[in-house]
Parts: C-alpha cells; structure tokens; sequence
C-alpha cells in the first residue's frame, strides 16, 4: 500500500510520532540522568563555597573537605530560620517575584581554616543574559573580605564571563564592606581604573558593564543584610 | 549497507570533506554562521569548545535527517529539521551535565546558539535530506571543521592582540608592556570579528581568483 507522504493525514501522523518520540527521549534521559546531575550542582556548591576561603576542592574531594573546613551553617534572616542552609535555594527563592525580600532566606556558611574563623556570605543577582551569583567570605572582624569568587550563567564569554576569573574577584579579597563603627560600605565597580587599591572599589571589565554592575548590585544589596546581621552580635 | 560499491574513501566522498575546508567553507565564502563567529571569539578555548559542540551536533544531524529523508513530509521539513538540533543540542548538555559537569559550564551559553546556527540548519536542508547517510556523515563532518578552524584562526588574532596571551597562556611578555605595548581592547569588541572574517575573506579570494563574484 503506498502512502502519500504529502497527504495531510501523513503529515499530522509523522509530526506526532516525531514529538512523542523526541518528547519520551528527552523526559528519560532527564530523568535517568537526574541524580548524577544533582550531585554534580551540590559538589559544585561545595567547591565554590571552598573556594571564597581559599581552599582548592576537586569533585572527587568535594564532600570530605566540605565536612573538614566548614563547621557551622545557619540561616541569620528570612522566613525559616530552622530550615538547612545548604539546602536553601537561593537562586530559586530571588527569582521568585512574589517573595518579599525580607522573606528570603539568607544562609551563612561557618568555615575553620588554620584555627581562624571565615564567614562565607552567599549571593546572587542578574547579570546581562541571567543569573550571576557568588560566595564573599569575611574574616573574623566580620568586615574585611578574604576571599570572593563569583560564577554565572549565560554571560558572554571573554567580556561578561571574566568575572568567574581570580584576575576579577581577586580585586576585592582585603576590601572592608563595614567601617570601624559597623556602618555597611558597599564595594562600588568602577570605569575609570581607579579600582586597585583598598578603596571600597574594584575595577569593572571591559565590555562587560551591565554583568560588573549587576555584582555590585547583589553584593550591596546581600551584604547590607548581613552586615546588620553581625551588628546584632557584637 | 546500500552504498557498498563506492569505496568508503572515494574522490568524490573526499571532496565532500575538503571542499569545506577552503572553496566551499561556510564561513568565508557561503557566509553563513557569521552569527557565532563574531560572538565567541574573543578567546580560542571557547572557540575551540564551540566548534567540537558543532561538529557532535552537525556530525548527528546530518545522519539522523539522511536516515529519515525518504519519510519527511516535505511541508513540515524544517520543522523536522529544527525538533532532530534541538533534541540533539538539548540531549549532549544533559549527557553533559551528568558525566562532564565542567565542560558543561563551559558550554552552557553555547547551547543556544547551536541550535540557531545557521550552518547546521542549511547543511540538513541542503544536502542531508538528498543525499544517502555516509556522504552525509562526510558532509557534516567537513562543514564542520571548515567552520571550526575559521573560529579558531579569528580567536587566535583576537586574543593574541585583545589580551596578549593565546589558550589563556600569557604570549606577549610583560617588557612589552613597560616599553609603552597596550592591548587593543578593540579586539575584543565584536566589531574587529567581522574586519577579521572580511581579511580572511580578502585573503582567500586573492589566492583564488576562482572565489571572486563576477559583479
């Protein structure tokens, strides 16, 4: 029997054989794929966190420098402040219109390293073509910054992108984000290559205004609150 | 297999992955894929990156649509067309994801404009839905890599003279620098992408006068 590949019936048939088949490809391997791809964002998490303090982790070593270097976490303000901070999803709860935010949760991440404590700050924020975010972490005075590193989406690569580069977040480790009265001092990314230096600025990258900005934007606005939050200890 | 009698590596199948490589190249001569040639060329490990993604999707492509040419319906075939990159596109990031979670970082912005690069897009619709699956292969395969070292030769000048190094390694020495050396921010805005195609264009039309239009 021959068919008529032109006939609208044919037509119809094959586009839903080809969406049903394509559609039950992409849901099995998502699904089948799921766990291994959950495990790779927590190790990354766990990297990341690891890194604003300096310390190098592997996939392989993620889990067991984890448990060694951080000792503590908690959420210091938001909603729930009995829920597991490293499960908290910040990313998900920003993006979230609806969520007031004073209503987000705000982790923090205890860190010990040669017998000094580190405060690991999570943020997040939007740079040009989506989410950026990033892991401050301050030393024991609560203000100066020992280490930050910063990670995106979708920047562009070679101008927005180079903030995920030390050659970038360096610039902020010594920084102090609260004067010596506990006043929060933003770190403003600046143009005109008057960032090096302690200065409360860094310099912003080439071609990637909006992405430079949007860090500033999201560590400003993440750290006020827990500048406040440190505040309330001392 | 059907096509047995022609020798696997014949002149004719050879062709198919030369000429792309310089007569028929999609970049320089069929102007095509120009998109991702100016957006992610600043530097050549992304380049690189880029064109190995093309290369999986088109090689994949290519066969799939050659494999399902005699049953596409031909009012909906770029459609069809469209669904085979797109699943491809979307099932490499997820394989990617689980087993390479690095060079999924990396590729993540690219997968995007996979889909939408016009190079994989005419290559199905040009020859793959014509032609039997190992030419096909063949095609994919040199469109492909005619692509890829057009991308990496346009990073190579843009990085070597936007930030001075090459694959991220520091190349023009830092006494360059004290003597008065800057690096040419230009480069690595998209506008020097596209006088680096036109040189490449120019270059290799002066040496083939073959490639020069009429008019």
């Amino acid at each position: 029997m021959a068919i008529d590949k032109n006939s609208n019936g044919y037509t119809f048939s094959f586009a839903i054989v080809m969406v049903v088949v394509v559609g039950a490809l992409l849901a099995v391997a998502s699904q089948g794929l799921k766990t291994r791809q959950d495990k790779n964002a927590t190790d990354k998490k766990m990297i990341s966190i690891l890194s604003a303090i300096n310390v190098e982790a592997t996939r392989d070593n993620a889990q067991e420098m984890y448990d060694k270097y951080v000792v503590d976490s908690k959420i210091i303000a938001g909603k729930d402040l009995s829920a597991e901070a490293f499960d908290v999803d910040i990313k998900k709860e920003f993006r979230d219109k609806k969520l007031a935010a004073t209503d987000r949760n705000y982790p923090l991440y205890i860190c010990e390293k040669d017998s000094n404590k580190y405060y690991v700050i999570p943020v997040i924020g939007t740079g040009l073509w989506g989410p950026i975010w990033g892991f401050v972490a301050l030393e024991s005075d609560y203000s100066t910054i020992y280490g930050a590193t910063f990670d995106h989406k979708t920047e562009t690569p070679g101008l927005g992108a180079e903030i995920k580069y030390a050659s970038y977040s360096d610039q902020y480790t010594g920084e102090t984000v609260a004067d010596t009265s506990g006043v929060f001092q933003p770190i403003i990314v600046v143009k005109d290559g008057s960032g090096s230096g302690l200065n409360s600025k860094v310099d912003g990258i080439t071609g990637g205004t909006i992405t430079s900005k949007g860090v500033e934007e999201m560590t400003t606005r993440t750290l006020g609150v827990y500048v406040n939050y440190f505040n309330t200890l001392n | 297999m059907a096509e047995k009698k022609e020798a696997l590596f014949s002149k004719k199948n050879r062709k198919l992955m030369t000429d792309p490589l310089d007569g028929a190249n999609p970049i320089s001569i069929q102007v095509l894929g120009i998109c991702s040639a100016l957006a992610i060329t600043v530097q050549i490990e992304q380049a690189f990156v880029m064109s190995v993604s093309v290369l999986a999707v088109m090689i994949f492509g290519n066969v799939i649509v050659s494999a399902m040419r005699n049953l596409i319906p031909s009012r909906i075939r770029i459609i069809v067309q469209l669904v085979v990159v797109a699943a491809l596109v979307i099932l490499v990031n997820e394989l990617l994801k689980a087993f390479l979670p690095d060079v999924s970082e990396k590729l993540s912005v690219f997968v995007g404009l996979i889909i939408t690069n016009c190079i994989i897009m005419g290559r199905l619709e040009a020859f793959a839905l014509g032609n039997k699956i190992w030419p096909s292969l063949l095609d994919g395969f040199g469109n492909a890599i005619g692509y890829a070292w057009i991308l990496v030769a346009i990073a190579f000048f843009r990085e070597l003279f936007g930030s001075g190094k090459i694959w991220g390694f520091q190349i023009i020495p830092e006494s360059f620098y004290e003597l008065g050396y800057m690096n040419n921010n230009m480069m690595i805005l998209p506008p020097m992408a596209l006088i680096t195609v036109a040189l490449i264009i120019w270059a290799q039309r002066s040496r083939n006068k073959d490639l020069i239009e009429e008019n």
